[in-house]
């Protein structure tokens, strides 16, 4: 029994100085995690790319913003169970093949997302809320507190700017090349999601996203629109 | 003195040749963003079957369709290009790419479309 404990301890020290370490002995910080983890696939300092086939080669989204992009808690919640917000991934184009009536997603090219325990999750989520490039676009933005009825908000979305050609309102309704947004109102600041729509070039400035040179009170329509659709039910 | 004059000037002009972009090479860059920017709606093919589609009210228009794309002019592909569908009266579905790509690049892209379809404009 001597000789088995002792050689189950030589086999324990030895995968841990052969291999990885612990997940909770390798995150002493959060920003450590984050380097550790998640520096791969996502840009952690910026700039965001300048050039197509930096932009093509993205893995994920940039994150040296995501203290202004990001509510805490969502991250928390998704970092634990993530889900797939890009149904077509990260650059749409790549995942892409022509299909009978349209060209569809391969989703054999598409990976998940890795899950992180709940206490990475919230050191994670604590490190990249101090990331905050573009605090000057953020401080531009002012959405008062508001609704529109879902309806209203849907003809403002669909019909007057045309952004459900490349969004999802709902798991099976949109387009697929950006992001869904079902969820944008849990997911994502109200000053962001403002910010991002007026120009959306000033923080990423390759991104297939147009600026649609959305009025002010169009904006403010759209983001209580986003908040709606995240809130469920019927908001008519 | 002169002499010195005559190198830089030589130099300068002979950079200018070398670095020119060769028309293979503005194709190429009119393509790269066709890919980016186009294809979402217009296909990865050009022929107006993007994955977008699906949902979409007004269907993006088949860039390989010779006969459709003959009755637009150049003018009018590089205004909805730049300043979007409705510029030329057609949908606000297709937007408008003037914060995303420069003049030069939008006059490739209507270059590069009239290879899509192997067509030129025809007012007839």
């Amino acid at each position: 029994m001597r000789k088995f404990l002792s050689v189950l301890s030589v086999l324990i020290l030895g995968a841990q100085v052969a291999g990885a370490p612990p997940l909770a002995m390798a995150a002493s910080s959060g920003m450590e995690l984050l380097q550790n983890r998640c520096a791969s696939c996502h840009n952690l300092t910026g700039p965001a790319p300048s050039t197509l086939p930096v932009l093509w080669a993205r893995k994920g989204p940039d994150m040296f913003y995501a203290g202004n992009k990001y509510r805490k808690d969502w991250l928390v919640a998704w970092l634990t169970h993530p889900t797939r917000i890009r149904p077509a991934g990260m650059f749409y184009a790549d995942h892409l093949k022509p299909g009978p009536e349209r060209d569809v997603v391969d989703p054999s090219t598409l990976a998940p997302h890795m899950a992180l325990s709940p206490s990475d999750a919230r050191l994670a989520a604590e490190a990249l809320m101090t990331l905050r490039a573009h605090d000057d676009l953020i401080a531009k933005e002012n959405i008062p507190p508001g609704s529109i009825s879902k309806s209203m908000g849907a003809l403002v979305f669909d019909k007057f700017l045309g952004c459900i050609a490349c969004h999802r309102v709902s798991p099976d309704y949109g387009g697929l090349s950006g992001p869904e947004l079902y969820t944008a109102g849990q997911r994502l600041d109200p000053r962001f999601m403002a910010s991002y729509i007026r120009s959306p070039q000033a923080w990423d400035p390759k991104i297939w996203m147009p600026n649609k040179h959305v009025s002010d009170s169009r904006i403010v329509q759209l983001v209580h629109y986003l908040q709606a659709l995240s809130k469920g039910g019927s908001h008519e | 003195m002169s002499r010195l004059l005559a190198l830089f000037l030589g130099g300068l002009i002979g950079g200018t040749i070398l670095v020119a972009p060769s028309p293979a090479a503005i194709a190429a860059s009119a393509a790269d963003n066709y890919r980016t920017y186009c294809a979402q709606c217009h296909g990865l093919q050009g022929n107006g079957k993007g994955v977008n589609i699906r949902d979409m009210s007004v269907q993006p228009r088949n860039h390989t369709d010779a006969d459709s794309m003959s009755r637009r002019s150049d003018d009018d592909l590089f205004t909805a290009d730049k300043k979007g569908g409705l510029a030329i009266n057609k949908s606000v579905l297709m937007p408008p790419w003037r914060d995303t790509l420069s003049d030069a690049e939008i006059h490739d892209m209507v270059r590069y479309l009239r290879t899509l379809c192997h067509c030129k404009y025809n007012a007839q």
